[in-house]
């Protein structure tokens, strides 16, 4: 038989256990690339001090791919004496890496409030900190959710690179249970079961999200 | 602050005798805001061309004159949101957008900027309401942020103000639920929450359907009648500027053509552009 329950059984728990590490890996990345992502955008727009320098940096992490980045931080940087484990620096690769991406979401979503916003915040005499947080920032971000969510789930599919830095998530988990006992099927099978309900659970999540945004600023 | 602080250089007086005289009154009280030789470039298009304008404490000024002729331009200046090219913006007694260090004129830094443009308030021809707030936050915001009041304070400043322009029913209520009248009436309150000491107006009713001109009008006359705010308004309501400014100013070409106390400006104009401004406007309405 092709498919033996018992099997599938047998790796269950294992694999569920690698699902946790995935789920935290990528939310962890998620985090990092909406924050530095937002940060990226909003000090682009300050100034033209920060925005060459800023523009350089994107250009450079968004055109080298994101298995060297790793590998670079995982296994050069210990010869400069910096050492950081495999999920650490999974994590901040791939959150960096779309965290670029992420900037340029913001972007458009910054760009698309009206001149007159900022304008009734200068003559308020509101500060800059002040304009973003309570009326740019508001305005801007709930209609950029949806592209930012198709980011947490492209997130979550970059996640099996984290096994080339030794991070025990689910692909790699499932590659080790399989030629252990010389059958991929069942664990390859749930992983990609595995994937499928995650994306569609956050994909509804999303949905959620972005119905409450727009409820709060429709009023 | 010395009540007789003086701006450095003199009213400079401009050809025409009457300035002159304009420059003898307001010496002996401190303008509230004066224009000095301030200009204003597009590119190669100047648009304000050496502008020299006091306005007393407590004036109500009207500015008129052919679109394009830099009204929104002058305000949009002294409310820190078009730079000069030349000249300096006094407010209260001190210039805008530059300081005395060291002997020398400089640029003012943002605290300076913030400071000074605390005198000044502002209401926009497209309101400009904050339109993930309620009416009573769009009044709060910047009493809380900018002055530090409580949100007690602010609320009970935001719901006196709302009262006071007719709104204190629609206080929850988000820009998208009010119609442009109610809207321009909370940014007027939102202004006034920050109580500045002059108050600009740049067509605040053209954007409005005729019906609900009169509401935003009306709000006007009672900030003018009740406050000693000082006031500066673009309108093209010429029947509005008569009957409440205290002088009007027609604008061409980046200059005063003329300007003077509605009784004179309306009835006997000096100038031939006033006279043909006034001719064009008044077969229009
Ligand atoms: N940001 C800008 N860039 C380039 N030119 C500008 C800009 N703002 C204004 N101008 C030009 O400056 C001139 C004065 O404009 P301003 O808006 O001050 O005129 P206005 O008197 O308010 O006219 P209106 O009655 O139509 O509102 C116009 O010729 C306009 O095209
Ligand atoms: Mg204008």
């Amino acid at each position: 038989m092709l498919w033996e329950w018992s099997y599938a059984l047998e790796v269950l728990p294992p694999l569920l256990r690698a699902a946790a590490i995935t789920v935290e890996a990528t939310l962890l990345s998620f985090a990092i690339a909406a924050s530095l992502g937002l940060a990226l955008a909003v000090l682009r727009m300050l100034g033209p001090m920060f925005a060459w320098p800023l523009s350089i940096f994107i250009e450079f992490v968004r055109s080298t791919p994101l298995l060297i980045q790793m590998f670079f931080l995982y296994f050069v940087l210990p010869q400069f004496g910096v050492t950081l484990d495999g999920l650490t620096v999974g994590v901040l690769t791939i959150g960096v890496h779309y965290a670029t991406f992420c900037a340029e979401v913001y972007r458009t979503g910054l760009e698309n409030i009206p001149r007159g916003q900022w304008e009734a915040a200068v003559a308020l005499n509101l500060g800059v900190f002040t304009t973003f947080k309570d009326v740019i920032l508001p305005q801007a971000i709930p209609p950029v959710v949806p592209a930012l969510g198709n980011y947490l789930i492209g997130i979550f599919k970059a996640t099996p690179l984290l096994s080339v830095v030794a991070v025990l998530e689910l692909m790699g988990t499932a590659k080790i249970l399989g030629s252990e006992s010389y059958r991929y099927v069942e664990p390859i099978t749930l992983v990609g079961l595995f994937f499928l309900i995650m994306s569609l659970v956050s994909a509804t999540a999303i949905r959620a999200v972005e119905r409450m945004l727009n409820r709060r600023t429709v009023g | 602050m010395t009540p007789n602080a003086q701006p450095t250089a003199p009213c400079t007086p401009v050809s025409k005798p009457r300035d002159a005289a304009d420059c003898a009154v307001t010496a002996m009280v401190e303008p509230m805001v004066r224009f000095q030789g301030v200009v204003k470039r597009f590119g190669a298009h100047t648009v304000i061309d050496g502008l020299d304008l006091a306005i007393a404490r407590g004036e109500k000024l009207a500015l008129i004159g052919p679109s394009g002729s830099g009204k929104t331009t002058v305000l949009r200046m002294l409310m820190t949101l078009e730079r000069l090219d030349a000249g300096v913006i006094w407010v209260d007694g001190e210039p805008l957008t530059q300081v005395q260090r060291h002997g020398k004129t400089v640029p003012a830094d943002s605290a300076h900027l913030r400071r000074v443009r605390g005198k000044i308030g502002m209401v926009f021809q497209q309101f400009n309401l904050f339109p993930h707030m309620t009416a009573l936050k769009n009044c709060m915001e910047a009493p809380i942020t900018v002055l530090g009041l409580s949100r007690r304070e602010a609320e009970e400043r935001a719901v006196d103000l709302l009262a006071m322009v007719g709104l204190a029913d629609k206080k929850h209520h988000y820009p998208n639920q009010l119609s442009g009248g109610q809207q321009q009436r909370v940014a007027i309150a939102r202004a006034l929450a920050m109580r500045p000491k002059v108050m600009l107006f740049d067509e605040v009713t053209s954007a409005l359907d005729p019906e609900l001109v009169g509401e935003v009008l009306n709000v006007i006359r009672k900030l003018g009648a009740e406050h000693d705010l000082t006031m500066l308004m673009v309108t093209h309501q010429m029947g509005f500027a008569k009957e409440f400014a205290d002088r009007i100013a027609l604008f061409h070409g980046g200059k005063i053509e003329e300007d003077g106390p509605p009784a004179t400006f309306f009835t006997n104009p000096r100038s031939e552009r006033t006279r043909q401004f006034l001719r064009a406007v008044l077969e229009g309405t």
